[in-house]
């Protein structure tokens, strides 16, 4: 595998709990790699699976999707929905031929800006690991 | 296409110190769309305003991206300056390069300059799908809930009914007070804490505005700022409001003794009882879960004595609903529990005490009419020892944070203490003094000066039981020797946490706390008395350790924005919603997963043919997006959220 290998991971981060993270995360100063690219979206739970998807085929090599903890989501059960959809993306992976690894799902809140900081090398390190993913632009 | 112009804040060096934001705005320079992007040094200001508007009319921009902070801090601001030069406010959106991107990366500034140009490439991706909006009007319920009714929910109902407005005053003990009411003096002033709160208690069961609701509790909290619905329990009182004439009879008869909450259990109460003479309501209520009488066969004396019929057995819980914009949480604050400070001697030994138990023993009211006694067996102690943080800043064992009004209180209880008992000696031991607030460190002076209290810097070693004595080993860290002192009563100053119950209660209502369970506010600095949540405010110590003074401050804060929420006609609520288009062919798939049932199925002829398809109630939908993950065809978005500005934002991201 190629030392300078950057990873791009794009990241779904709910606009209630980890987007405050990553704003807090910033604030406090912690410092992580630049690899991880967040979009903003109102809740996990409107992260459709063809987000990921095509993410993915789009040449990402790692997609994370990011809320509030269960139950904790700012429009009730949102999600709940996003766990259930997790399990339907990884068998979508599966059959794209994407490891598994290179997507996860994780509940960060508010308060949790260290967790943010730490997820993000955590991911940026494992994808690392695994390479560039199969549909990884030239 | 739409002309789009790009404006890169400096930041002073927040930004431009790590970001080289100069080639930031070359590297964009031609990517489609752009027609003009420029640095400034301070975006935010009048004249980076300025800058934005004049730009927005000279170039005739269609939509704008901000490179800066975080949205949550400015994109209002920028919105608005959008607005002011005649674009529809969602014709601007901002790329976080600071919190996201120069604040975390300072050690890689070529990446972060390279991240930055990706995060502006996916934000004019963005505005390039963005229509224009406008906000939808709601109107407003004019009556707050106030969730607590110690002194912090007290001052807010009252400043919010002075303000005009109906308030419904929710507690879910037997009377209103909280923790405020079992003081016995307060500090630095002395004066006495019932004497100053009763009239404030009456004055809110008497102001015609509000609406006293003691025994009730909060269920459910459903709706949106302006426009909740409340869902209240009314637990049964077993006794009428209105028909106990307070006549005792009842007491005198009861045979159930259980330990007093009011008094800390240093005193009893019967099982049908009126928490203490000032109580408001002033009403008796009977504790279903002590009394016997609940099977009338069993016992039932109460009811036989009762000259006005006021005790009702059959008395059953009331679930019911209220409207109200506003809601303000003053939940308020229980002790550590003492069982998790056995290295002190909590809860192993009788004179080993918490601070609310000394102020009910200090309390004129209270079970020894404010002699100093210690529990055990009732003699007065001639050497006291308190331990300060005894669980606060002790991120190994208990509590990091300090809780704040320790170092006041213990002065206080130490200083009172030698009011009562010439001839006893105070012991104090901490880790620090704090005494920041007016007064305070002069108050401090005081009890050490004038009341001789012995001060002792150092933490507490060992409590241990000797004899009658409790005796407390340490080690005085100024002088570097021991100290041992065979105390009559040990008063421990334990962290504040929030409320039992609040946990659950702040995960029914989702509203975020911090990892200790104190309700989060807004914003640290500038929003300290409003939760994330629209139409929530905080008061008191749920949102934090805080003293009398900064509750009640923190009380009219809260009620000031309630009025200033009240005092608009309607409210403006965010448009981006969703939104229904030909693609929808009616499988239902979105039906469900609404969190507030905002979608239903139709059914209409088109060409003589029936056809389904769903419909969106916008007054309901939050636009939290779950309908648009969960369609199979894009028939359903909510507006500005689509999944083609989505994946053009991934595209930008990806693209070098």
């Amino acid at each position: 595998m190629e030392e300078d290998f950057t990873p791009r991971i794009v990241a779904f981060c709910c606009n209630w709990c980890t987007s405050a993270a990553a704003d807090a995360a910033g604030t406090a100063r912690m410092q992580y790699p630049t690899n991880v690219h967040i979009i903003r979206v109102m809740c996990s739970g409107m992260v459709h699976p063809g987000f990921v998807t095509e993410a993915f085929l789009r040449g990402a090599d790692g997609v994370l999707v990011c809320g509030c903890h269960i139950g904790d989501c700012h429009y009730r059960d949102g999600n709940v929905k996003t766990e259930a959809r997790a399990e339907a993306i990884t068998l979508m992976l599966d059959d794209l031929g994407i490891e598994r690894e290179r997507f996860r799902l994780e509940w960060i809140s508010a308060a949790e800006s260290a967790k943010f900081g730490e997820f993000a090398k955590e991911m940026t390190d494992k994808i690392k690991a695994l390479g560039p993913s199969l549909f990884r632009r030239a | 296409m739409k002309r789009i112009g790009v404006f890169v804040c400096h930041c002073g060096i927040n930004i431009a110190g790590t970001v080289d934001v100069k080639k930031v705005v070359e590297t964009l320079k031609g990517y489609s769309g752009i027609v003009h992007a420029e640095d400034y040094m301070f975006v935010c200001s009048e004249p980076g305003q300025a800058l934005i508007r004049d730009t927005i009319k000279q170039k005739q921009l269609d939509a704008i991206v901000v490179a800066a902070c975080s949205p949550s801090l400015h994109e209002a601001t920028f919105r608005r300056v959008a607005q002011d030069a005649g674009l529809n406010p969602y014709q601007c959106e901002m790329a976080n390069i600071r919190e996201q991107c120069s604040w975390v990366h300072q050690a890689d500034k070529e990446g972060a300059t390279q991240k930055a140009v990706r995060i502006v490439r996916s934000l004019v991706e963005a505005v390039r799908y963005n229509e224009d909006l406008e906000p939808i009007t709601v109107p407003v319920t004019r009556r707050a809930v106030v969730v607590g009714a110690g002194i912090a929910g007290i001052k807010a109902a009252l400043d919010i009914a002075d303000a005009g407005h109906e308030v419904l005053l929710i507690e879910r003990n037997p009377s209103i007070g909280g923790r405020m009411i079992q003081l016995s003096e307060t500090f630095p002033t002395l004066d006495c804490s019932q004497c100053i709160l009763t009239p404030k208690m009456v004055a809110a069961s008497r102001h015609p505005k509000i609406k006293i609701l003691t025994y009730h509790e909060v269920v459910e909290i459903s709706g949106f700022v302006g426009n909740f619905k409340v869902k209240l329990l009314k637990k049964p009182r077993y006794v009428k409001e209105g028909t106990c004439n307070l006549c005792n009879k009842c007491i005198e008869v009861c045979p159930v003794v259980v330990p007093s909450e009011f008094d800390m259990g240093l005193a009893w109460r019967k099982a049908i009882y009126l928490p203490f003479p000032q109580a408001v309501p002033s009403v008796f209520t009977l504790d279903e879960k002590s009394c016997l009488g609940l099977d009338p066969i069993r016992c039932g004396k109460c009811a036989e004595v009762c000259t006005p019929k006021a005790i009702d057995f059959d008395m059953g819980p009331e679930v019911f609903e209220v409207e109200a914009g506003a809601v303000v949480v003053a939940t308020g604050f229980d002790l550590y529990p003492m069982s998790k400070l056995g290295e002190y001697g909590g809860e192993k030994y009788e004179d080993v005490i918490n601070g609310l138990e000394f102020e009910r023993i200090l309390s004129a009211s209270g079970p020894t009419g404010g002699q100093v006694r210690r529990p055990s067996d009732g003699r007065v102690p001639k050497d006291v020892v308190f331990i300060q943080c005894a669980g606060s800043r002790d991120p190994e064992n208990h509590m990091p944070y300090c809780s704040k009004i320790c170092c006041m209180y213990t002065a206080k209880h130490a200083m009172l203490y030698k009011h009562r008992v010439h001839d006893g000696n105070a012991h104090v031991f901490y880790i620090d003094v704090r005494t920041g607030g007016k007064d305070f460190e002069e108050f401090y002076q005081r009890a050490v000066e004038e009341d001789r209290v012995n001060y002792i810097r150092g933490k507490v070693s060992k409590v241990f039981k000797q004899g009658d004595k409790i005796v407390v080993w340490g080690v005085d860290t100024l002088s570097g020797k021991k100290v041992e002192v065979k105390a009559d009563l040990v008063v421990l100053a334990l962290p504040l946490v929030p409320s039992a119950g609040t946990e659950e209660l702040f995960r029914k209502l989702r509203l975020s706390t911090n990892k200790h369970g104190f309700i989060q506010e807004a914003h640290p600095k500038l929003r300290p008395v409003e939760h994330p949540n629209s139409g929530f405010y905080l008061a008191g110590v749920a949102q934090g350790p805080k003293d009398i003074p900064e509750a009640v401050a923190q009380a009219s804060g809260a009620a000031g924005k309630v009025g200033a929420l009240f005092s608009a006609a309607e409210l403006l609520r965010e448009p981006t919603t969703a939104e229904v288009n030909d693609l929808c062919d009616g499988c239902a798939f979105c039906v469900d997963p609404c969190p507030v049932q905002a979608v239903t199925l139709v059914e209409y002829a088109r060409d003589g043919e029936m056809k389904k398809k769903v419909e969106v109630n916008q007054a309901l939908c939050l636009g939290c997006g779950v309908c648009m993950a969960t369609c199979p065809k894009k028939g359903i978005a909510v507006r500005n959220f689509t999944a083609d500005r989505f994946l053009s934002m991934v595209d930008a991201m990806l693209t070098d």
